[in-house]
């Protein structure tokens, strides 16, 4: 196994304050593990697309859906450092992301792609 | 007087020249997640008006659907082509992979390394050209599939899908163009002077830009080529 230079050793030449680094990054071990993840949950993604049965029950948008909610969060902790990174930059990452969504949703009830009523 | 001069002067060395903020972090980084929220409302409305407009074409090509006469003057399979979509995926996966160990190679850069595996992990040039080659690889797929939509008979100005889709994707290929030419930037930078800790916050920045791009992505591939 290869030594990890960023596992035991602080980087006193980077300027955590000024990046707003809160807590130290992920080794280089975890961001191999977290593409093999990613990697895996995109084939899943694509094996699902594939089985007729599974596509034509009502589980099929919502396991998508989850999915590439996990794929997307797993990139935004580990990649963009959110989870290690300053709340100021977590605020204005999701405080527009949930803004967005909401718009999103209220357009789809709006012109009908999603309703309450059967 | 002369005395708040020189310690004005000395947080300015503090902060690489610049004064310091009242957040205590670089306006750079601040700016560039305010830039990436921003971003986001931009992609969720084209996401959302691709949304909207989906399954409202009179005529084809259809995305997941066969496309019959009269609709289409030849009958057309689905159009979407999901194992070359899936592979373009997977390439852009894999280059915010590199991308995260270009960055984290620069912030390592002083640090000693001893074996062979540990120069090349912590060879910034390396992952940064990966990253680039993976960028190109993915507008590559993304001409190829445009590319072949023309010839099937799907333009911008087809139907309402053509439009959605063409605006949602090449919009999406403008800001991989634009990440692959920031990328390309730093590597001149990294070859002229070499890329060192004291650069780390300039790559974090282009690393952030990048891995939205990667996570635009996987929320297009679900909603616009897997969901039917």
């Amino acid at each position: 196994m290869a030594h990890d230079p960023t596992h035991d050793t602080h980087h006193a030449n980077v300027d955590h304050a000024a990046m707003g680094i809160d807590k130290e990054h992920p080794t280089w071990s975890t961001y191999w593990k977290v593409a093999v993840i990613l990697t895996l949950i995109t084939v899943a993604e694509v094996w699902i697309y594939y089985i007729p049965a599974f596509v034509a029950s009502r589980a099929f948008v919502p396991v998508l859906l989850i999915m590439s909610a996990v794929k997307f969060a797993i990139v935004v902790m580990f990649y963009m450092h959110l989870r290690y990174d300053h709340k100021l930059f977590r605020v204005l990452f999701t405080g527009p992301l949930i803004i967005a969504m909401t718009t999103l949703v209220g357009l789809m009830f709006l012109f009908g792609k999603l309703s309450l009523v059967k | 007087m002369a005395h708040a001069a020189a310690v004005h002067s000395a947080h300015d060395d503090s902060h690489g020249g610049h004064p310091p903020t009242s957040t205590g972090l670089d306006n750079k980084k601040i700016a560039i997640w305010a830039f990436i929220g921003s971003e986001c409302m931009l992609f969720v409305s084209l996401i959302s008006t691709y949304l909207i407009y989906k399954g409202r074409s009179i005529v084809g090509p259809y995305p997941h659907e066969a496309c019959l006469p009269p609709s289409c003057s030849t009958p057309l399979k689905a159009i979407l082509n999901i194992p070359v979509t899936s592979a373009s995926t997977f390439v852009l996966l894999m280059s915010s992979l590199a991308m995260v160990l270009a960055l984290a190679a620069v912030e390592t850069k002083d640090q000693p390394k001893h074996t062979t595996g540990e120069r090349i992990l912590g060879s910034s040039k390396l992952w940064l050209w990966m990253t680039a080659l993976l960028g190109t690889t993915f507008l590559g797929f993304q001409a190829f599939e445009f590319t072949s939509f023309v010839h099937e008979g799907l333009t911008i100005r087809t139907n309402l899908f053509g439009s959605s889709f063409f605006t949602l994707t090449g919009f999406h290929g403008a800001h991989v163009t634009a990440g692959v030419i920031w990328l390309l930037t730093l590597l001149a930078i990294d070859y002229r002077r070499g890329l060192g800790p004291k650069d780390a916050l300039n790559v974090d920045l282009a690393a952030l830009y990048w891995h939205f791009v990667d996570v635009v992505w996987i929320a297009i591939f679900t909603l616009v080529y897997l969901i039917k």
